[in-house]
């Protein structure tokens, strides 16, 4: 595809549609963020980045962007980890962190419609105020909530309470044309055609522009308990999960964690871990309407956990001792990001079932390729993060046993039956993993979704399915 | 090494409201816990207790429910516990309080250290520990925020009085009122609930105690009278300025000399 390179005319356009200087970046003014995102070592930047506030001003851009060829990328906070919201054919980078208003919570269809740019954290607490409850919970706190639904985040409720896409019940979207949509609605039952805001979930910015969100709320539990489950060792603790799945009892979480990640969080955030004795732990939550309620729901998975050899059960059941503990949870992948020059991550999911196999399999890779490697996950619903981490290795063998490692845990994910990523998406940087994954004509239907949306291909190029 | 660690039970929220009529705190529905500062004083104890061995009572003044913070403690490690409980106690100021749980004390043992947390976050007087070891006649330190050395006889601590860090040597018998994060506490173990769920705690009513003169106690022991109680005024004044920078500087610096800042 041959793009237009972005001039001094179309930039008079821009500044025709924004109308606010200080709402457009050229040239030198563009940050070095804007080049890339938390991780990945994707690196490019856009020829202009345009900060919009309004539904019209991206509308706008984009019906000028599609009439002269111009590729656009799309970016909220740009905390992702796989470079989706890289400009790779440079262009203009709409970045959508600026429409962060509330605009309507209906309390009689337990819904709220916010702008893309709302941060997770102000969307959590803004109905927490108001004894409502938004159940995804992303690590990422300060991650939009556009950035959001584009990844279909899932984080540390999925077991319970599932992920992003569960609690979106409409968009308001721009198509790459400039056209605007909505999908889905406020209706909780919809059986109106093809599912297209199931299709806008997760397509990283490669489909249409979200505007607005609907999300559905659940009304805020009363209590929550957490259980920090020390184990002798990772094989123990991690072989204990599938017992407490089966034990029909449903925790919010199922989190494992490791000595040496506590430690880390430990050094990052300059705090103390209630407990660091064990070689590993599980963290499990539960949630209900009173104290005795959940008490009674975490005696029989604590017995099971005793019976596979847990240490002791650390109940966690105020506010300070929950903030000490999912404080440090929330900050492992800066922690561990802290303890290394650089990392790259994979975020594999397999099914519940097969997590410990996954795991072990992991956590035995550092002595087959000799390379550091940290994990720890939501081992309740299959889904890992693994980090592997450069050290102090040249680039060479960073990259050698870098792709060794991946490739054997890809892998060891797809013998599980699993997939490629469970939260963090596809991107620019594990398209390589996904077309090793997926059946060619899956491909090839996704590619036919990408061109009946953005036949002219400018809406953020290269990823995803494209090569 | 006998330890005793005074507790208490307090609200479960950070926001307890007042009833703008009565003057009194709305306790209805709110859930209780231990008081956040006590939990560091427990771990304090079971520090000491792993490095010298001997025992630790929690002891905590309340109605008979105020006995869930004392089978926490037991959760977390705690061998004894004391409620000190009767009607008669009621309505207590802090030095009616100081007095009762001092008499408590004696009737149930002899120490050789008590510890208390800093303040409590309900009455958040910080008086009670200091007034206990006075009716106790017995040395006391507040602010304590690190255990320097444990000796036969005496211990060494830091005290944080916000503006210098003091050292000190104090002798057994005493009392340490301390800060937070001296310790991180640990979490209550369900193994160490379930094993002590039948535990024994011992009550102490006013007939137990040596001084069993009824005016001593609750509201009739307590020179404290309370006007009103009502929430502190929310000060959410905010300028909004626009300009150049080299302007707002100034202008900066001339509000915060008006108000005295600078």
């Amino acid at each position: 595809m041959n793009y237009k390179r972005l001039d001094q005319n179309d930039l008079k356009t821009i500044r025709a549609i924004i109308k606010e200087e200080e709402r457009i970046l050229y040239g030198e003014e563009i940050n070095e963020e804007y080049s890339h995102d938390e991780l990945s070592d994707t690196v490019s930047y856009p020829d202009v980045v345009v900060k919009v506030i309004s539904t019209e001003e991206v509308s706008e851009i984009m019906r000028y962007a599609y009439e002269n060829t111009i590729p656009v990328t799309p970016r909220g906070s740009g905390t992702g980890l796989v470079g989706a919201s890289v400009a790779i054919e440079h262009g203009i980078m709409l970045d959508t962190s600026l429409m962060n208003r509330f605009l309507e919570l209906d309390e009689n269809n337990l819904t709220i419609t916010v702008e893309p740019g709302v941060l997770l954290m102000e969307l959590a607490a803004y109905v927490q105020d108001r004894d409502l409850f938004y159940p995804p919970d992303p690590g990422e706190k300060s991650a939009t909530i556009g950035g959001n639904i584009s990844t279909n985040a899932g984080g540390m409720r999925a077991v319970k309470y599932g992920v992003t896409r569960d609690y979106v019940r409409g968009l308001e979207v721009v198509l790459p044309d400039g056209k605007v949509v909505e999908f889905g609605g406020k209706v909780v039952k919809n059986s109106t055609g093809y599912a297209m805001k199931d299709l806008m979930v997760g397509s990283e910015g490669t489909l249409g522009i979200i505007t607005k969100a609907t999300l559905k709320l659940l009304p805020l539990p009363k209590k929550a308990i957490s259980l920090l489950i020390p184990f002798p060792t990772l094989e123990k603790a991690i072989r204990t999960v599938p017992f407490i799945i089966k034990s029909k009892s449903i925790p919010t979480a199922i989190e494992f964690m490791q000595r040496e990640v506590i430690l880390d969080a430990e050094k990052y955030l300059g705090k103390k871990f209630p407990d660091s004795s064990a070689d590993a732990y599980l963290l499990l939550k539960f949630d209900g309407n009173s104290t005795e309620e959940i008490e009674k729901d975490y005696a029989n998975v604590a017995q099971i956990c005793l019976e596979q050899g847990a240490i002791d059960i650390l109940i966690s059941d105020t506010n300070e001792r929950e903030e000490s503990i999912w404080k440090a949870r929330g900050a492992f992948l800066e922690a561990i990001k802290g303890s290394t020059t650089y990392m790259d991550e994979v975020d594999v999911v397999v099914p519940r079932g097969s997590v410990n196999e996954m795991v072990e399999y992991i956590h035995g890779l550092y002595k087959e390729v000799d390379i550091r490697i940290k994990s720890f996950g939501h081992a309740g619903d299959g889904n890992l993060h693994a980090y592997i981490l450069k050290d102090d290795l040249s680039e060479e063998e960073w990259e050698n046993k870098m792709k060794a490692a991946m490739d054997k845990i890809y892998g060891k994910a797809r013998e599980l039956s699993g997939q490629v990523s469970g939260e963090h998406g596809i991107g620019y940087a594990k398209k390589s993993y996904l077309m090793e994954s997926m059946d060619p004509a899956t491909v090839e239907i996704m590619r036919g979704i990408k061109r009946a949306f953005d036949p002219k291909n400018i809406l953020n190029p290269h990823k995803v399915c494209q090569m | 090494m006998n330890i005793l660690v005074c507790i208490k039970q307090v609200p479960d929220s950070n926001k307890v409201e007042v009833d703008p009529v009565t003057g009194v705190l709305k306790r209805n529905g709110v859930e209780s816990k231990m008081n956040p500062y006590d939990l560091y004083a427990i771990e304090t104890a079971l520090r000491i207790k792993e490095k010298l061995g001997g025992s630790i009572t929690a002891l905590t003044m309340g109605p008979n429910q105020a006995a869930g913070v004392i089978r926490e403690a037991f959760a977390m490690g705690v061998d004894h516990g004391v409620l000190i409980s009767d009607r008669k106690f009621g309505g207590a100021d802090v030095l009616a309080t100081s007095y009762t749980i001092s008499q408590g004390i004696k009737k149930s043992g002899t120490y050789d250290l008590i510890l208390c947390g800093k303040q409590t976050t309900d009455g958040d007087t910080a008086q009670v520990g200091p007034e206990v070891a006075e009716w106790l006649g017995i040395p006391s330190l507040s602010n304590v925020s690190k255990v320097t050395e444990l000796k036969a006889g005496s211990m060494v601590v830091e005290m944080d009085m916000t503006h210098e860090i003091e050292i000190a040597e104090i002798e057994y018998p005493c009392l340490l009122a301390v800060d937070k994060d001296i310790f991180i506490p640990r979490l209550p173990s369900f193994v160490k609930k379930q094993e002590t769920k039948d535990r024994e705690i011992r009550v102490i009513t006013l007939a137990d105690l040596e001084d069993r003169e009824e005016k001593h106690y609750g509201l009739n022991g307590s020179p404290t009278q309370v006007q009103r109680i009502f929430p502190p005024e929310v000060n959410n004044h905010r300028e909004v300025w626009n300009g150049e920078g080299s302007e707002l500087t100034g202008r900066l610096l001339s509000k915060l000399k008006e108000l005295k800042f600078a």
